[in-house]
């Protein structure tokens, strides 16, 4: 039983963290917040349901198609849109305040253009919907991809940004963007980058996550959200932050949900967001700065 | 002095003009101006704590929601005057907890922390109604009508407002001033940091809790996915902010615009709202930068220096 | 002050329409040429998908038939053209109230369609009945329809109530319990919402007076993503029958789980979603034996017909359960109008009263609700077929048990 609600804990927790890293890398590393995330996940989720549909391709090629595609048009929506933003923001609060307005819109626009292509319905197909037996507990071969994806994809970033010269510049930039050319550090360009990279996650969880779960064009608010709460409670930029955060919520949702009440299954994910920053300010893995 | 005197002649005058409206207005209209004296009191009350201390807040539908959860829950058990009172408690209990929070939380470490706060109140209620009442969906069948329940939230819109004039006239006001541009010197001069801060948002929920509370009687049917609905917490913060959060008349004159927009939207690209709103917010961003308010005084500064020259 | 030249402004512009608009009488001229129609509903936001499968496809549907055929008859024979007025309420109450009043004071139409789902029919309940407007509350469930027909006495109730639909579940696994094809135990859960809460606490006292043993009693909340557990916890109860009082994520997710874990109870029922046309593939074609709400009369040339129709229109067929019936209300008020003009008094009165040859048969409402409704089906073959009412008309035998996962 401990180990049944565990693995479905670990499963369900690796599909938050999914959702979460592309947040995670556009708003700890270009300091966009970027409230149309879901939105580009549920773009890409409908790309892997259109193309298994009626090109019968398998959602495992989508997961090589649609990263580069949300690569491409995150680049361009940074050089487009954001970058005017960052130029003219005098401080981080105005970019913060812009940003938030400016993605709001976004997110209407994509929502708006998706309603109209795709219709308000609820959109799900079956795909990789085979029992995979892990110590003889029985998960979805669908959501074990999407828990190792997310484990390599959150991991491997995460040894890049920490171990590379490459991630070093990444970090300059999070850390002081103000100091960072004073190096060298063109980061403009890096804040680009990680933008863009932001995008591809965001595709590819979002490919991964329509195998098995239900979306519609009017649902991207929901992942944002649940990215929101995962990467402020692992602390803004810290890819293993997000991962760790994001394993965590769904472990104890699945343990509320069966050693105490479905019911309380969300309120204690909130509850734990909320206790965990009381206790920590900057989250779990967030770096004390002002 | 004059101009003093033609002010308080005006605002008597516009109120006068407010107050009689449901004479002449129809029932349409009048229920546009519910939506704005609402949106008014929000995205005011909203900017009295957030504007001066910069904390953006995603919790305003939590006490608006729990304001029209009290009058369904206690409509029929209360005289109505009571259930305000007993909702405007229950708001402040909860802002005052939220209040501390900002003594801990900075940036958008508060925002997102204020969202999720929303978001527990709701599942919480909605668990005790499933668990332990075993009702969810409530109704209400107040005798209000559109003008009823209109006087009432401009009146609140007018106190809202009116205590906003009030605290920028005072101590607390100057104080908020000094903790917004730098909270190491408001420490410094002896100001109370928390006292302050959490009083002021003590206050803003308040107003909030009686805008749910006020307007609830209008949908009959309450449940929680109605009433603590994020979009109004979204709606509340693009409005202020885009009116400009740290002036008086800021808010108001990001609402009126802004509803206008949806009104129009609504009726006029029934299929395409979603896209022509999208579009419209990008481009007010970067059109209008530091919000209505401030675009307008430029305009007419720049009017002025030119009439001069 | 320049806030207040603004407001000025605003409050004379408002003024001013309103004088236009009251300019005109609300009495019509007799050489109209067409009939307004007014509704808003959920375009966008979290009702978007409810609404987009049940209710604005049956409007284009019905709207786009009768213009075809000429417009709406009335009495004298004569047609008019439908002319539409639809505004998007943006999944907010304040904003289907309002825009109730626009259709009745500012447009002033001369009908008004309903919203999609309860909250939002009930809250423009008593501004239909104020301004006079037949009030077809199609996509509402609720127990106290009835209270709610005395209130508002032009307001007709067509989807019954949750207890409807509990007590029939009951019956159907009574029977087959009695016949000794299940055992005396039940697994459920529940959506935490109006629904959801409604039919499960109809649910208990109905199986409880059956004599069933409650194995598994849980309520989720509403954006409940993972049921794995859930359907372990159920799983192990040991019940034959499992039943879900869900929303369709919910629905979706919880069938796929039961796949994935080899849950195979001998009946299996979903809530809403169970019926949609979406679920074979959700179900990866394994639809058999799924028992759900509503249901349709497989058998009826009417019923064939129509999800023809509605699959050659809108591009895909419609749901099992509350698409039919938004249907026959726009068919019972097209047939009212034809009998009885444009008089909003007399189209209420001629529904509540009379009998109308619908795509459902023959239907009358009784106290201004529909009532001879389908209460739970079961996916035979290619349709979600209509199982309860047992003794009702084109009822079909449930198959039980549900043939496995494979």
């Amino acid at each position: 039983m401990l180990v049944s609600n565990l693995l479905f804990g670990l499963v369900l927790g690796g599909t938050y963290a999914l959702v979460a890293l592309g947040l995670s890398m556009q708003y700890g590393i270009s300091r966009i917040m970027n409230l149309a995330h879901g939105e580009f996940m549920i773009a890409a989720a409908f790309c892997a349901y259109i193309l298994f549909d009626y090109a019968n391709l398998s959602p495992l090629v989508t997961l090589f198609i649609a990263p580069v595609i949300g690569f491409g048009v995150s680049w361009l929506i940074y050089t487009v849109m954001m970058h005017p933003l960052v130029k003219r923001a005098a401080s981080r609060g105005q970019l913060e305040a812009d940003s938030i307005l400016a993605t709001f819109g976004l997110l209407f626009v994509l929502q708006g253009v998706m309603l109209v292509v795709f219709g308000s319905d609820f959109t799900s197909y079956s795909y990789l919907n085979t029992p995979v037996n892990i110590f003889g507990v029985i998960i979805a071969a669908s959501r074990v991809i999407a828990l190792v994806l997310s484990l390599t994809l959150g991991g491997g970033l995460y040894f890049l940004i920490t171990h590379t010269r490459w991630g070093a510049t990444l970090r300059a930039v999070a850390f002081s963007p103000e100091s960072a050319p004073l190096v060298g550090i063109e980061v403009d360009k890096v804040a680009r980058t990680a933008f863009a990279i932001g995008g591809a996650l965001a595709a590819s969880g979002g490919v991964l996550v329509s195998m098995f779960v239900t979306f519609s064009a009017a649902g991207g608010v929901v992942f944002t959200m649940k990215a929101l709460i995962i990467v402020i409670m692992g602390g803004v930029g810290n890819l293993m932050g997000a991962l760790v955060a994001g394993l965590t919520l769904g472990v104890i949702e699945t343990f509320v949900t069966s050693y105490v009440d479905p019911g309380l299954s969300l309120a204690s994910t909130y509850l734990l967001f909320i206790i965990v920053l009381l206790w920590r300010p900057q989250g779990l893995f967030g770096s004390a700065r002002s | 002095m004059t101009h003093a005197y033609l002010s308080v002649a005006g605002i008597s005058a516009g109120l006068a003009v407010l107050i009689m409206a449901p004479s002449f207005l129809g029932e349409y209209e009048l229920g546009f101006m519910v939506s704005l004296m609402s949106y008014v009191t929000l995205a005011t009350a909203w900017a009295m704590f957030s504007g001066p201390t910069r904390y953006i807040s995603l919790a305003t539908v939590a006490f608006f929601g729990i304001g029209a959860y009290t009058v369904a829950v206690l409509n029929e058990a209360l005289p109505y005057p009571i259930v305000l009172v007993v909702a405007v408690c229950l708001g402040a209990l909860l802002a005052t907890f939220v209040g501390f929070a900002t003594l801990r939380l900075a940036g958008i470490y508060f925002v997102i922390f204020s969202f999720g706060l929303a978001e527990l109140v709701r599942q919480l209620i909605t668990w005790f109604e499933v668990n332990i009442t075993g009702t969810l969906g409530r109704y209400i069948f107040l005798p209000f009508e559109t003008q009823h329940i209109y006087w009432q939230l401009l009146a609140l819109a007018v106190v809202t407002i009116g205590l906003g004039f009030w605290i920028r006239r005072t101590r607390l006001g100057l104080a908020l001033k000094v903790i917004g541009d730098d909270e190491v010197v408001a420490a410094h001069s002896g100001i109370a940091l928390a006292r302050t801060k959490v009083m002021l948002f003590v206050l803003s929920a308040s107003l909030m809790t009686l805008a749910g509370a006020i307007q609830s009687p209008r949908w009959v049917y309450i449940e929680p996915t109605i009433v603590f609905n994020p979009t109004i917490s979204f709606l509340t913060v693009i409005m202020a902010l885009l009116g400009g959060a740290t002036r008086l008349w800021g808010p108001t004159l990001g609402v009126i615009p802004l509803l206008i927009i949806f009104e129009w939207l609504s009726a006029s690209f029934p299929d395409h709202f979603s896209i022509v709103l999208g579009v419209l917010f990008i481009v007010i961003v970067f059109a209008l930068p530091k919000g209505v308010l401030s675009a307008l005084e430029e305009r007419i500064a720049k009017l002025r220096k030119e009439r001069v020259t | 002050m320049l806030k207040f030249t603004r407001r000025h402004m605003l409050t004379g512009l408002l003024a001013a329409t309103t004088a236009f608009g009251f300019a005109a009488v609300p009495g019509f001229a007799d050489d109209r040429n067409s009939v307004k129609i007014g509704y808003a509903v959920s375009k966008s936001g979290a009702n978007a998908t409810g609404a987009g499968i049940t209710t604005i496809p049956n409007y284009k549907l019905w709207i786009k038939g009768v213009n075809a055929s000429g417009g709406l008859e009335l009495p004298d024979g004569t047609r008019l053209l439908i002319e539409v007025v639809e505004y998007d309420d943006r999944s907010q109450t304040e904003e289907v109230v309002r825009a109730i009043q626009r259709l009745a004071t500012k447009d002033k139409v001369d009908l008004i369609l309903p919203p999609w789902g309860t909250g939002f029919n009930l809250a423009i309940a008593p501004l239909m009945d104020k301004f006079d407007y037949p009030h077809l509350a199609v996509t509402a469930v609720t127990d106290k329809a009835p209270e709610f027909a005395k209130r508002w006495d032009k307001s007709f109730w067509f989807l019954g109530g949750g207890s409807d639909y509990a007590e029939a579940l009951a019956d159907v696994l009574g029977a087959s319990r009695d016949a000794g094809k299940i055992n005396n135990k039940v697994a459920m859960i529940s959506v935490a919402d109006g629904f959801g809460i409604d039919l499960v606490n109809a649910a208990r006292p109905a199986l409880e007076e059956k004599g069933f043993e409650l194995a598994y009693d849980v309520s989720y909340p509403l954006g409940t993503s993972d049921f794995a557990a859930i359907v372990n916890d159920a799983q192990s109860s040991g019940a034959d029958s499992f039943v879900a009082f869900s929303y369709p994520p919910g629905t979706f997710g919880v069938t796929k789980q039961a796949q994935v874990a080899g849950y195979n109870p001998k009946v299996f029922y979903t809530g809403v979603g169970g019926a949609f046309p979406v679920f074979k593939k959700i179900s990866g074609g394994q639809q058999e034996g799924v028992m759900g709400i509503g249901g349709v009369q497989s058998g009826s040339e009417a019923i064939q017909e129509y999800f023809a129709n509605h699959t050659d229109v809108i591009g895909n067929p419609p749901d099992s359960w509350a698409s039919a019936v938004t249907y026959t209300s726009l068919q019972i008020l097209q047939e009212a109008i034809r009998r009885v003009g444009l008089d909003r008094e007399a189209i209420a009165e001629e529904i509540a009263s009379g009998e109308f040859e619908t795509i459902m048969g023959k239907v009358s409402l009784e106290n201004n609700q529909l009532r001879s409704l389908w209460w739970a089906g079961q996916w035979q073959g290619a349709t979600f077929a209509a199982i309860a009412p047992a003794d009702s008309n084109g009822a079909v035998a449930p198959v039980i048990p549900k043939p496995a996962w494979r």
